[in-house]
């Protein structure tokens, strides 16, 4: 447990000594204001649904973007020899770089509280269909932290980290959309929806937590992570 | 202490080590010396336990590479190839990130950093960033992060490698200092600096161990035979298929001509004296003598020896 939250440590010290972190809180806010403003003034409601429903478009590009320097740099500068012959165990790297992410990710999110906060001041805010979002939202960052985290594993370019991560994120989360499921046979509609990220997202969004979701994201999030350390323990194969 | 046995590493179809075995003592400073390519990065990356063996196995005492990883990898020390270090830290912040990664605690974690500072002599260069420091400094800083918890093994790849003369010596002296109480094992291209700092060499090429010895125990083995460098006036061919039916003469090491001018490199017995013949050799052939020589054999002629015969 003392390995994982020294490499943690070390990761969001890394984050916040560069510009990246202010950077990603920057477009984040931005953006996630620009969103719910302009829907907010367009429809008068006191909600959120709007922007819950774009905020996955915004992960997609920035959590990519958290991700694809986390181990593409350490194979680029050769310091995963470093890490890996001291005596920690290839699994707490990984999750100790993958927990840096939902902390980061987690202060990004509560800094835009002040979206419902501001609202909650101008009409009646349901906070338990808002806080179900906003659990959903990190939920769904997670899992884009998850599969980018992996991609990263892949390669030591970054940029080629990053391209990958945001395909694949996005196909995770289209397969369960209707622009998909219409060209599908039929007996394979339920299949790709329970599959599929946006399903489950939507569910959460409107104030469900079912267990089944939570056990979706989950599933998909120890699958990376698992994939992760298969991928780091690749180079002890003989 | 370390007992390595018939270690084969394949990458692919290509063979990195092929089937080494070797033993090293408590408090030795072995060096494993070869071309680049030999093996040796692969040796050791094997010695921490970064990659495992095709076939064979390494033990510390009772510990198997495979089996006890973790619990080795604690008593060892590494500095890998080419020093990769995190370079956004500082010196004293990376250090202790070291500390916490090898589980010094809490409150000896300070204390660990604050010595390890003082034996590589980074005291000044503490609170700098790791990106800012010299290529001298920042070998410092990589010796310091392997001997962060006073490990009883130190394993360097290339530990002087692109460093200049002076920062060279410093850093020799450096690991003489360290080698006093620990075990050393340090992999180098360069013979001068084997030479210097190790009690036992191992010589690697192409995968195999092609001789192991102390560097006075290698001189002596070589010196059964001596070189005699020639340069004379003649025709190359002839010159050289005369020559090698010379009773002594074991092979030519080097031939080279510009216009008239022959250049040779030969190895002889050296219980024989052979510039008498050769010179009267060269008289009965009507060749011009321009310069004899006779060399006897470094550790650098042993090393090409060793590992690039020449076909002649």
């Amino acid at each position: 447990m003392n390995h994982i939250l020294a490499i943690t440590k070390k990761e969001l010290k890394d984050y916040f000594n560069s510009p990246l972190a202010y950077i990603f809180i920057s477009i984040f806010l931005v953006a996630a204001g620009w969103l719910f403003w302009r829907n907010f003034f367009l429809y008068g409601q006191a909600s959120m649904r709007y922007y819950f429903a774009l905020l996955p478009w915004l992960f997609l590009f920035l959590i990519p973007a958290l991700t694809m320097k986390l181990w593409a740099e350490e194979k680029k500068l050769k310091t995963q020899e470093v890490l890996f012959t001291w005596p920690i165990n290839d699994y707490e790297a990984v999750l100790g770089k993958f927990l840096a992410g939902v902390i980061f990710l987690l202060i990004a999110l509560l800094l835009s509280l002040s979206i419902p906060i501001s609202i909650s001041q101008l009409g009646e805010l349901d906070w338990g269909i808002i806080i179900a979002s906003y659990l959903g939202s990190l939920l769904l960052g997670a899992v884009f932290l998850a599969i980018g985290l992996f991609i990263s594993s892949l390669t030591d370019n970054q940029i080629i980290s990053f391209i990958v991560s945001v395909a694949l994120c996005f196909a995770v989360f289209i397969i369960s959309e209707d622009i998909v499921l219409y060209v599908l046979p039929g007996f394979l509609v339920n299949f790709f929806q329970y599959l599929g990220l946006g399903y489950h997202f939507a569910s959460i969004n409107r104030g469900v937590l079912d267990s089944r979701d939570l056990l979706y994201y989950f599933s998909v999030i120890f699958i990376f992570i698992y994939l992760n350390i298969r991928q780091i323990e690749s180079r002890k194969w003989k | 202490m370390i007992r390595a046995e018939h270690l084969t590493k394949n990458f692919g179809s290509f063979k990195a080590l092929d089937d080494i075995s070797f033993e090293i003592n408590r408090g030795e400073i072995v060096g494993l010396l070869g071309p680049n390519g030999a093996g040796k990065t692969t040796t050791l990356r094997i010695l921490t336990s970064y990659i495992f063996p095709t076939l064979g196995q390494v033990k510390y005492d009772n510990l198997d590479i495979v089996e006890d990883s973790l619990a080795i990898r604690k008593k060892i020390g590494f500095l890998p190839e080419n020093n990769p270090l995190y370079e956004e830290m500082k010196v004293k912040e990376y250090l202790s990130y070291a500390g916490e990664m090898h589980d010094i605690p809490k409150d000896k974690l300070n204390e660990a950093v604050k010595n390890v500072i003082e034996i590589c002599g980074l005291k000044e260069k503490q609170n700098q960033e790791i990106s800012k420091l010299s290529k001298g400094y920042c070998q410092r800083v990589g010796l310091a992060q392997a001997l962060i918890h006073d490990p009883e093994i130190l394993i360097l790849d290339e530990p002087t490698e692109g460093l200049d003369p002076n920062q060279r010596i410093e850093i020799r002296d450096l690991i003489k200092k360290i080698g006093a109480q620990k075990t050393v094992i340090l992999s180098s291209h360069v013979l001068s600096e084997v030479d210097a700092t190790c009690n036992r060499v191992l010589i690697i090429n192409q995968g195999k161990i092609v001789a192991s010895g102390s560097p006075e125990e290698l001189k002596a083995q070589s010196a059964k035979q001596t070189k005699i460098n020639l340069k004379a006036e003649g025709p190359v061919d002839s010159m050289v298929e005369a020559i090698k039916k010379l009773d002594g003469v074991e092979r030519i090491l080097n031939a080279k001509s510009e216009g008239n001018i022959v250049s040779l490199e030969i190895e002889t017995d050296a219980t024989k004296e052979l510039r008498k013949p050769l010179v009267q050799l060269l008289l009965d052939n009507n060749w011009q003598l321009l310069e004899i020589t006779k060399q006897e054999k470094s550790l650098e002629d042993i090393f090409v020896n060793l590992t690039n015969p020449t076909k002649y």
